[in-house]
Formats: C-alpha cells, sequence, structure tokens
C-alpha cells in the first residue's frame, strides 16, 4: 500500500498532461478493472483496452469451425477452456460431448496418443505466449510419430494489429503497456517498431503496482520527450526473448493474412502451417474450410478492441448482451473490455 | 489465456521434461523450449512448457529505472 501512495504521489508531480494509454493485453484489461487503476490515475491520463484478448479476435467463422469439427463422429476436440462459450450459430462448444478443456496442448497429445483411432484437434488460438508452445508441440507429434493429432490454426500475432491501431487517425494512442508474457517469448525488441508512430511502451507484470510503475514511466518519459520501448519486467522479459521457442514457432508456421474479429483482415497477422507441417493442419485433414459469416448486428466488439469505443456506448451492453448471456466475444471471454466494465462496474471510463 | 506462474524446477530429464513444484503439487512439464534450467531454478511456466528463467540478478536494471519513484528505498 506504501508504495501504491508514493506512486500516485510521483504521478502527481508529473505535472499535467493529457495521455492516452491502451494496455495492449486482456489480463492486463482484467488486472486494471479489478484493482481500480483508472481511479489512481491523474484527471486527463485515459486508459483504453487494446485487441490482446484471443478469444475477443477469434473470428465467427473460426468458432463455427470449431462447433463443425466436434460435430464430426469419432473426433475429439481440445481447447483451452475460454473457449467453452462462446456462441456459435448453433450452440457453445461447452453444449458438446466431444470437446475436452486442456490446459496445455501436450495434454491434446497425450490424448491422441492414448488411442491412435480417433483423431484428436487442438483449437489453435492465442498470441505469441501460446503459438510457440503449440508449434512445438506438433514437432514432438512429429518425432514420436502420431498420425491422429492435428491443430486448427487460429493463432494471431500482435505488432500487426499494433501497426493498424497506431496508425488509425481515429485512435490516438501516446503510450503503450505492453503484454508481459508475450514479451517473454518475443523479446522487449520486438516492440521497438512502436516509436516509428511516435509512441513509447512499456512492457509490465501484471499485478497492480507492476502496472502503475509502468504507466509513470511512460509519463516520465513522455513529459521528457522520449520516445522508447521501457521494459519494467526484466526478471523474465529480455531484449531477445525466447529465442529457441521464436524459431520453433517458424519452423512449423509462417505469418498470414488472418482475419480478426470485428476488425476486418489484417495482413501477415496470423498464422499458417509450413509445407513441411501441413499434415498437421486440421482444416486440411478434414477439408473444411472456414466459413465467412457475419458478427452479431449491432455489437461494438470491434472497435472496442481497437480502443475506438468503450463498452458503456454498445446499445447491448448490460441489457440484451451480459456475462450470462453474452452476444459478442469482449462479453464471453474472462479477459473480455465488457466483461471487464460489467463486473466491476465502479470502474471510470474516460471519452 | 497469457498468463503464467513461477515455478521450482525439481529435476530434469533426458526425454525434454521436467518435474517442477507448483503450490506444493508437483507436475511433469516440458523443458525444451529452454535448455538452460537447472534444478533448483526458478522459472515461470505456461500452457504445459517452461518458457522462460527467472532472472533475480537481472530485476536491477528495473531497481535502478524506478529508483526515484521510491527515493532509494529496497
Amino acid at each position: 500500500m506504501e508504495r501504491i501512495k508514493q506512486i500516485r504521489e510521483a504521478l502527481k508531480g508529473l505535472g499535467k498532461q493529457s495521455a492516452t494509454l491502451m494496455e495492449v493485453c486482456g489480463t492486463h484489461t482484467m488486472s486494471i478493472a479489478r484493482n481500480g487503476i483508472r481511479s489512481l490515475l491523474p484527471e486527463g491520463v485515459r486508459l483504453v483496452s487494446g485487441p490482446g484478448c484471443p478469444v475477443c479476435v477469434t473470428s465467427q467463422g473460426e468458432i463455427q469451425t470449431a462447433l463443425d469439427l466436434a460435430e464430426r463422429e469419432n473426433v475429439l476436440l481440445c481447447t483451452f477452456g475460454d473457449m467453452m462459450r462462446v456462441p456459435g450459430e448453433r450452440g457453445r462448444l461447452e453444449d458438446m460431448d466431444n470437446v475436452k478443456i486442456v490446459y496445455s496442448p501436450m495434454e491434446a497429445l497425450t490424448e491422441a496418443e492414448k488411442d491412435r483411432d480417433r483423431q484428436v484437434v487442438f483449437v489453435g488460438v492465442g498470441f505469441e505466449t501460446t503459438s510457440p508452445l503449440i508449434a512445438a508441440t506438433v514437432q514432438e507429434a512429429r518425432r514420436r510419430k502420431i498420425r491422429n493429432f492435428s491443430v486448427l490454426p487460429f493463432h494471431k500475432t500482435i505488432p500487426e494489429a499494433l501497426r493498424l491501431i497506431l496508425s488509425d487517425p481515429e485512435v490516438s494512442i501516446d503510450g503503450l503497456i505492453l503484454p508481459g508474457h508475450v514479451s517473454v517469448l518475443t523479446g522487449r525488441r520486438y516492440f521497438d517498431f512502436i516509436t516509428e508512430y511516435g509512441t513509447s511502451g512499456v512492457v509490465s507484470g501484471f499485478e497492480a503496482l507492476d502496472i502503475l510503475e509502468g504507466i509513470y514511466l511512460l509519463l516520465r518519459g513522455m513529459e521528457e520527450g522520449q520516445r522508447e520501448v521501457l521494459n519494467n519486467y526484466t526478471q523474465v522479459v529480455k531484449d531477445e526473448g525466447n529465442l529457441q521457442a521464436m524459431n520453433t514457432l517458424y519452423q512449423v508456421f509462417e505469418s498470414s493474412d488472418a482475419l480478426w474479429r470485428g476488425v476486418g483482415v489484417i495482413p501477415e497477422s496470423g498464422l499458417i502451417f509450413r509445407e513441411q507441417y501441413r499434415d498437421f493442419n486440421a482444416l486440411e485433414r478434414f477439408s473444411t474450410p472456414v466459413p465467412d459469416i457475419p458478427e452479431p448486428e449491432g455489437c461494438l466488439c470491434g472497435r472496442i478492441l481497437m480502443g475506438k469505443s468503450i463498452p458503456p456506448e454498445c446499445p447491448w451492453f448490460g441489457t440484451e448482451c451480459t456475462p450470462q448471456r453474452p452476444i459478442g466475444p469482449c462479453m464471453v471471454s474472462s479477459e473480455g473490455t465488457c466483461a471487464a466494465c460489467y463486473k466491476y462496474p465502479e470502474v471510470v471510463f474516460k471519452r | 489465456m497469457c498468463l503464467a506462474v513461477p515455478v521450482k524446477v525439481l529435476d530434469l530429464s533426458v526425454d525434454g521434461t521436467a518435474r517442477v513444484e507448483k503450490d506444493g503439487v508437483t507436475l511433469t512439464v516440458m523443458s525444451s523450449l529452454t535448455p538452460d534450467v537447472a534444478p533448483g531454478d526458478y522459472v515461470l511456466l505456461h500452457a504445459g512448457f517452461i518458457i522462460q528463467k527467472l532472472d533475480r540478478d537481472d530485476a536491477e536494471g528495473r531497481i535502478r529505472m524506478i529508483k526515484d519513484l521510491y527515493d532509494g528505498e529496497d
């Protein structure tokens, strides 16, 4: 508590400045809401949420593909628990029998190894924290000659989405709170490009104190006229990241265009299987293209993910769309901005 | 989804797995992406893989950076 008081004093000492900061990562979104961080910031400093909620950016077509595969005979669909409640056109994964929640892609591989006559499909969602581990699991499957294992390649990468936001005249972001655990894998330097847009950043941990310190460092640097990417999570984040993991990622996958829910296609922001690993691509194995499905009408998730709207501006927020009966993914995901805003209504969202 | 937790490495196996202790429970996890870890190290675990060694010494840089904030306190 003492340190939080000191940071608040230090923030006051920075002088009056108006700034819009964006937290990129969904885990930061939840920590900021849970800890009431917005209420601790100086007047004029605005925090908006960014695109870093993997469930939120998974397209409706991708969700439907997972649901369709789970309906097939002799298929076990394995997924991280976050995906279970997202509504598709006819139901959700949690309503289906052949679906198993796993904490690791390796658990899915173990399922495949146990029963070689059954097809095990892993729903590959997530950013650079998770995709290297899925790539490593694919290599492990090849090493162990497990041929009844495949992955739905729905991963996305963060920089291209940030470039889109930072070059959009409708949003003006002065500083980014960068995702701590993505940066463990990618390294701090991965985000240096944001300074090309005149934006500063700080790689931050997830506790209230970490986030407040990060905001202080960002604002102080901006006041001094610095444009740089700072690292306030040095215990685990290095400049160069985990090279072995990133090499593994790009041995198995390569960059490709990807459809972000509510946002549209962002060039080079997805990961598809390289030629030599395409036998693990569930889309090819089951000859199932991802259908083009429109977003729920009126849902503002796309604008919220890009920092252009705040949840209370959505006509469905808190009335038709609640965590019990979510319409859009920002309410479904436990890390979504709408879920955070609904759960912690005292959160002050400034325009 | 991107949350990772610190755990302690108990021992390593030649097959690219490690046994780690998390809240008093022993888990078997993958260590193939972090060849530099050793028994006794604290590491960050995400989705069944060790993704990084926790570097206590390297926290010094951070302490320097925020020193003025706490006016020289630890």
